[in-house]
């Protein structure tokens, strides 16, 4: 863990992603370890289908802005690799990038595939997973955001029992199959990012 | 005490619930819907309240003050453009006065993120001569809801909240006080509430003669702070609302900060503003919306001997949200540095109808029926199906405000265009389409009006709709349209020829007719399985 208790996360992905979702559990675990939080997230016209962004922040100390400054985020949380991109001008030169690497293409100028991933992985410290394949193995094609979260984990400045924690008091309404596929989807997350 | 996480839209629905709330009204609108939402959930779990949709912001509003009327206190909360709709009865409040506790909480869209323009409601408040506050985080909107219910009673007034999109929908931690009970019933004084000539001419007096008293509680209000340091005269920062943060999160570590009032209620406290205006030669003003403290200290000539800058001087931009970037330049500071993307432009991802969406077929048919109709419009509305505009669709070709299609297309129609169609939402049209179709039955006009009928506001995050169904059948023939020429169709694509059939036989017709397309929107649809 890192020594300064600070940290600021752009999360990205397209509406319907369910990019809310991982930064609720962030948030949440967060405040269990007694940090403030500020979540800047999309509602609204973006959410069908459009490019979001959710600006979380993390720290000891108060926080000012609702909004990351360009230049400022330690980490780039993408669940969709085009839109990992979209926001790179605010990571700071030593912040990571963490993305999926499986395209949500809905567009028709979307970038050629091979093209796209060798950007990705030109970013230094940069971290791709297959979040589809990783999502489908864990029992849920739907869980590639806590695959992505998984994947995240150990760049996080939070415990890693608190983030599971908070994933079992999300998705345990949603029944116990969904809860399971999400903790194995966090395990093979985290596992694929090479921990 | 307890924190809890909140977005900024439920840290007031919390503060008016905490206040002693009687009933909430609403008319959904990004970024404010999240208000009733949050209000809608907690009075079903302890009915200690009414939270209730409404028609429309201005049926809201009028059932607020009914509230009000009664004693008890009421929350009434909307978008910037909702206050529009709502400004005959808003603006007739500030001379009635409240009764019972009456606080409005208003939701402004700088940059637009879901609306068709941008407007600073803190002028609304003004132009009506009323209290307003303006929350900078979750604490405040939480903290100044339940102010403002105390100051609405004591003085007699509606008081605003005003938000912007980046705390309405910003998550942080509020730590919440000691709820209070609901006001009994006592009514409101019928000298003040019957505005006819004689009582409004005393009741405007009577605004006109609070405004003293309300500049001062303004200067007074522990909310605007004003931090003085004379080692620096060469600047001096006023900042209000969410600008305040960018301030400080560019300015918080300086070794020689500038002196900074932020702003946080209006009347502008005046005061304050003297003595910080007094101690420096250059004042940056920076305030999210329009420039409204900046152009009243400008006047028409400027402040002799000194320098005001902002978003008139071109400092600051004068379109769209404020940003930490924004202001750093603001305040003389280089740029952090950042990751550079090279010549890679990422293709843009606008918002799109989802796959399948009944609107979709709606407009295939329509396009279909039109084919050849060299002089033929579409007018459209604001909903999910605005994006017909965009390709593939290039379907629609107006979307001005809520229910505008209905009367433009009669106008339209009228100056020659044919086929005019309008295209409106089942909410839209029982928000302020209604209306303009009486008129257009009334006139029996040229025109066919296409009803999206999908069941819910989807637009918005699919909250109820009430001009729907069986409902809407009625209504329709209700206003007047000949029940030959209300027709139904089912929006599939296995009925592409079939609609735009019946659409084309409607286009013949020499009068008003009404299509209504009933389809269910998919994600209605879907939310509904999982429950
Ligand atoms: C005066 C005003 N109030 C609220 C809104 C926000 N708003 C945009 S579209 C919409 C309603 C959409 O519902 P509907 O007409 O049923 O169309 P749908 O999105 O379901 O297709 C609302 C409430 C607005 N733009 N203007
Ligand atoms: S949310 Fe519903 S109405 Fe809107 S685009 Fe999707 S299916 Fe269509």
């Amino acid at each position: 863990m890192k020594p300064q208790r600070k940290q600021d996360i752009i999360l990205a992905g397209v509406g319907g992603q369910g990019i809310l979702s991982i930064a609720t559990v962030i948030d949440n675990a967060a405040l269990r370890e007694g940090l403030f939080i500020k979540q800047a997230e999309v509602h609204g016209m973006a959410q069908r289908g459009g490019a979001v962004q959710s600006h979380l922040r993390l720290s000891k100390d108060r926080i000012w802005s609702d909004l990351i400054p360009r230049g400022e985020a330690d980490m780039i949380l993408s669940v969709e690799p085009l839109e990992a991109l979209r926001y790179l001008d605010y990571l700071r030169p030593e912040g990571v990038v963490v993305t999926s690497s499986t395209p949500f293409i809905n567009i028709p100028d979307y970038p050629d595939r091979e093209g796209l991933l060798a950007r990705l992985q030109s970013i230094r410290g940069s971290i791709i997973v297959d979040s589809e394949k990783l999502a489908k193995d864990a029992g849920s094609s739907r869980t590639q955001n806590t695959v992505m979260l998984g994947a995240a984990s150990r760049h996080l400045i939070l415990r890693e029992e608190n983030l599971l924690e908070y994933i079992r008091v999300l998705f345990a309404p949603r029944g116990e199959l969904i809860l399971e596929a999400n903790l194995k989807a966090f395990e093979l997350g985290r596992r694929a990012a090479g921990f | 005490m307890n924190k809890e996480i909140l977005l900024g839209d439920e840290a007031v629905a919390l503060g008016a619930i905490h206040a002693g709330l009687t009933a909430a009204y609403s008319y959904p609108g990004t970024p404010a819907s999240e208000i009733m939402e949050y209000l809608v959930k907690v009075s079903q779990e302890s009915h200690g309240f009414i939270a209730s949709w409404s028609v429309n912001e201005k049926v809201a509003y009028e059932e607020a003050l009914g509230v009000s009327f009664a004693g008890r206190r009421a929350l009434v909360s909307m978008k910037h453009v909702g206050l529009n709709v709502a400004a005959d009865p808003f603006m007739s409040s500030s001379l009635t006065g409240a009764n019972g506790g009456f606080v409005v909480a208003v939701a402004d869209d700088p940059s637009m993120h879901s609306s068709q323009n941008e407007q600073d409601s803190r002028f609304f408040a003004q132009f009506a001569q009323i209290f307003c506050f303006e929350p900078s985080d979750h604490q405040e909107a939480y903290d100044m809801t339940r102010q403002a219910f105390d100051l609405s009673e004591d003085m007699n007034i509606p008081v605003m909240i005003r938000l912007v999109t980046r705390l309405s929908h910003s998550r942080s931690s509020v730590s919440p006080g000691e709820p209070r009970r609901p006001n009994d019933l006592h009514f409101g004084a019928r000298q003040c509430w019957t505005l006819l000539p004689a009582n409004a001419r005393t009741r405007f007096r009577r605004i006109l003669d609070l405004q003293a008293e309300l500049i001062q509680f303004s200067n007074a209000s522990t909310f605007n702070r004003l931090e003085l340091n004379p080692k620096n005269t060469r600047l001096g920062i006023i900042a209000s609302g969410i600008a305040y943060n960018y301030v400080l999160e560019n300015l918080h570590g300086a070794k020689e900060k500038p002196s900074i009032l932020k702003i946080s209620t209006y009347p502008i406290p005046e005061d304050l503003v003297k003595t910080l205006v007094g101690s420096v030669e250059t004042i940056l003003v920076a305030e999210e919306g329009y420039p409204l403290i900046e152009r009243s200290l400008k006047g028409l000539f400027g402040i002799a001997g000194k320098n005001l800058v902002g978003k008139l001087s071109g400092h600051l931009p004068l379109s769209g949200e404020l940003s930490p970037e924004v202001v750093r330049t603001a305040v003389d500071l280089k740029p952090l540095p950042q990751r550079q993307l090279g010549d890679f432009k990422p293709a843009g991802r606008p918002p799109q109808l989802c796959q399948g969406c009944p609107h979709a077929d709606t407009f295939n048919a329509l396009k279909k029926a039109l084919e050849g109709h060299e002089r033929s419009n579409v007018f459209s509305d604001i909903g999910c199906y605005t994006l017909g505009y965009y390709p593939p669709y290039n379907a629609v070709n107006t979307c001005v405000c809520m229910g505008a299609s209905v009367g433009m297309a009669r106008g339209g129609a009228e100056a020659g265009i044919h086929p005019s169609i309008a295209v409106i939402g089942d909410s839209t049209f029982g928000h302020s389409g209604i209306t303009a179709l009486l008129g257009a039955a009334a006139f029996n006009t040229n025109m066919v009006l296409i009803i999206l009928d999908n069941c819910t506001v989807a637009m918005t995050g699919g909250q109820p709709s009430f001009a729907s169904g069986e409902r809407l059948l009625k209504i329709i023939e209700g206003v007047g349209v000949p029940k030959e020429h209300i027709r139904v169709i089912e929006p599939l694509p296995k009925y592409l020829e079939k609609n735009a059939q019946v659409i084309k036989e409607e286009i013949a017709h020499p009068g008003i007719s009404v299509i209504v397309a009933v389809r269910e929107c998919l994600e209605e649809a879907r939310k509904k399985r999982k429950r």
